[in-house]
């Protein structure tokens, strides 16, 4: 999740991408000769051109330091209880979504690989709405939420040793 | 700058590295053809000794007809199969002293003739070599591609003339393949051969159900990135949205006349069961707890319906009418039960149950309550009955870590495993008897 969200990152900043391109045509533009005479400062060949900075634009859903970059929860053994160390991460989401309407969720609930595919699916499903509830709580509306079960079909660490279930006892929100 | 230019790229570079991995991948299931292959261990107690000769003519079609009769009763459990190198046509004189000597019962010749149709007109006789008399004749003219067809309904009528209940060596198995990225629903004859893939897709395949007349095959696709209930007509390929709701939508089952499907929602919050008509219209709940209700499935007389609960706690079986209402408990060995079967004659019920960390298969006479585990295995999951009740086949694991289908004689004498050199194999379904 956090390896994704840092090009998001750089690809959806507009700050960025327009310093980047400058600095391109700069390059491009920039004359041998005149290199020595700016003795290794940055090469500024247009001195009339203007680079829009649009402030306070940065979506928090992408600050990789921010606690809405955490979206998974995990569950122990046989539970379906948020615990209380995920209530920040639950908190944060909550909000965001409440200031920002526009936004949705998924809210896919997974489950380790023992036992059946169906009732693991419908055991993801509790995982799922365990956190859909918690959000509905604190007052995120149904139309910005939907919670559903990927069962054990999309295991994220797929070996059979207590770590790999427990990184599969999970319910991500997804964006 | 240069940081973030040198970013970019090497974001770019790791979508090239994805292209090619998925590219190398569909190059190793495109040629990675998926036959199944079949391991017999176990046999019935009374087999009949039957001696099956060559077909006249047979190597003229595609598949050597008396090869696939073979393989197929000795599948059954039921019969020992005596080798007879020389063809024998349904017109050779017998002399049936000799074949009585060779301590057959019964004896099989026949013939194969190419029409001027180009169909392949395949004829059999079955003899008994006790009384000395013909038991059955079929005479069948079959496009060249369903020449495994003739054979498997000749083995068919064998298996009832001398066995007395109905073959389903002529019946078709849906199951799901995983290899690499790729998941397929395929169709195969019921000893794994004739493969034909229905859906191919890069997301999950779970829980597929044929129809009654067997020409369609509801599944649940996560293509949508959620599980959808689909229903698949296997000629027309035209796919129909059976459930689609907010939440899951999950475990298809066909009623008994085709009409509506059983299916597991979560729309209103947990999992419940749904009745849903087969062109999605006329949704109606079924089950209403605050619990998981799910895997319903009809019996065969399509008044009730069985499906898995955790109302008491653990997952166990529960039946209750086709039309929703109290629920009565079915399964009580061991504390998680769950993935129930109803026998074709609505006596036994088939099931997945945990004991001592172990899921493996269970049946449980519905008139005494007796259980009989049928499998020593660890990771049973989905079984189906055979249309003729006298088989279950179910997913398990082969001797790696691969999956694998099994099939076992609902009294657990007779055994065969189906698996594939490449890839997962799971969620086997028997289809039913087709016309």
């Amino acid at each position: 999740m956090r390896i994704s969200t840092t090009p998001a990152l750089i690809l959806s900043s507009a700050l960025l991408l327009a310093a980047c391109s400058s600095t391109k045509l700069d390059e491009s533009k920039a004359p041998i000769e005149d290199r020595s005479a700016t003795t290794g400062q940055p090469a500024a060949a247009d001195p009339r051109s203007v680079s829009t900075v649009t402030a306070g634009t940065m979506d928090p859903l992408n600050d990789p330091k921010g606690v809405l970059a955490r979206r998974s929860i995990y569950f122990d053994y046989d539970s379906y209880i948020v615990k209380e160390e995920f209530n920040p991460v639950v908190d944060a989401h909550s909000k965001f979504l409440n200031s920002n309407k526009g936004r949705k969720v998924i809210i896919q609930g997974n489950t380790d690989d023992r036992g059946g595919r169906e009732y693991n699916l419908a055991l993801g499903q509790k995982r799922a709405e365990a956190v859909r509830k918690s959000m509905a709580l604190l007052g995120v509306p149904e139309s910005q939420m939907e919670a559903v079960s990927l069962g054990k079909e999309k295991p994220k660490a797929t070996g059979s040793d207590e770590a790999a279930y427990a990184e599969n006892r999970r319910t991500d929100i997804v964006y | 700058m240069i940081m973030r230019t040198s970013f970019l790229t090497s974001v770019r570079c790791l979508g090239l590295t994805l292209a090619i991995g998925a590219a190398a991948a569909l190059a190793v299931t495109g040629s990675a053809q998926a036959q199944l292959r079949v391991e017999i261990s176990g046999v019935g107690a009374n087999q009949i000794p039957i001696a099956i000769a060559a077909f006249a003519d047979e190597s003229i079609a595609p598949q050597q007809v008396s090869t696939i009769i073979k393989a197929d009763l000795l599948r059954s459990g039921f019969f020992k199969i005596i080798d007879v190198t020389s063809p024998m046509s349904e017109t050779s004189a017998i002399n049936y002293g000799d074949w009585k000597a060779r301590g057959a019962d019964a004896l099989v010749v026949g013939s194969v003739q190419r029409l001027a149709d180009g169909r392949f007109d395949v004829r059999y006789k079955l003899l008994d070599t006790v009384k000395s008399a013909q038991l059955s004749a079929l005479a069948q003219a079959a496009a060249p591609q369903l020449t495994r067809v003739s054979a498997h309904k000749i083995a068919d009528d064998i298996y009832q003339k001398l066995i007395g209940a109905r073959g389903v060596f002529a019946t078709r198995i849906a199951y799901v393949t995983k290899a690499g990225r790729e998941y397929r629903l395929e169709i195969a004859d019921a000893d794994g051969e004739g493969t034909q893939v229905a859906l191919r897709s890069n997301e999950p395949i779970i829980s597929p159900a044929w129809s009654p007349d067997g020409t369609k095959v509801a599944y649940v696709s996560f293509e949508a990135k959620k599980p959808v209930v689909y229903v698949q007509d296997l000629v027309t390929k035209q796919r129909t949205v059976v459930a689609n709701y907010k939440g899951s939508n999950s475990a298809p089952s066909w009623s008994p006349d085709g009409s509506k499907l059983a299916v597991a929602l979560s729309r209103d919050g947990l999992t419940q069961v749904y009745a849903v008509n087969v062109d999605g219209s006329n949704l109606r709940r079924l089950t209403n707890t605050n619990g998981i209700d799910t895997e319903p499935q009809f019996s065969a007389d399509g008044q009730s319906i069985y499906f898995t609960s955790d109302r008491s706690g653990g997952p166990q079986i529960y039946k209750m009418s086709a039309t929703g209402g109290d629920a009565q408990r079915v399964t009580f060995g061991g504390s998680y039960n769950i993935s129930p079967r109803v026998a074709p004659d609505g006596k036994t019920l088939a099931f997945i149950s945990r004991r001592d960390g172990r899921f493996q298969l269970f049946v449980l006479d519905l008139g005494n309550g007796q259980e009989l585990r049928l499998s020593d295995t660890a990771k049973d999951e989905s079984p189906s009955f055979s249309p003729n009740g006298k088989y279950i086949m179910y997913a398990t694991e082969s001797s790696g870590r691969r999956g694998a289908l099994a099939v076992v004689s609902v009294d657990g004498r007779v055994r065969h495993s189906l698996s594939t050199q490449a890839g997962d194999v799971r969620e086997p379904t028997w289809g039913p008897f087709m016309k």
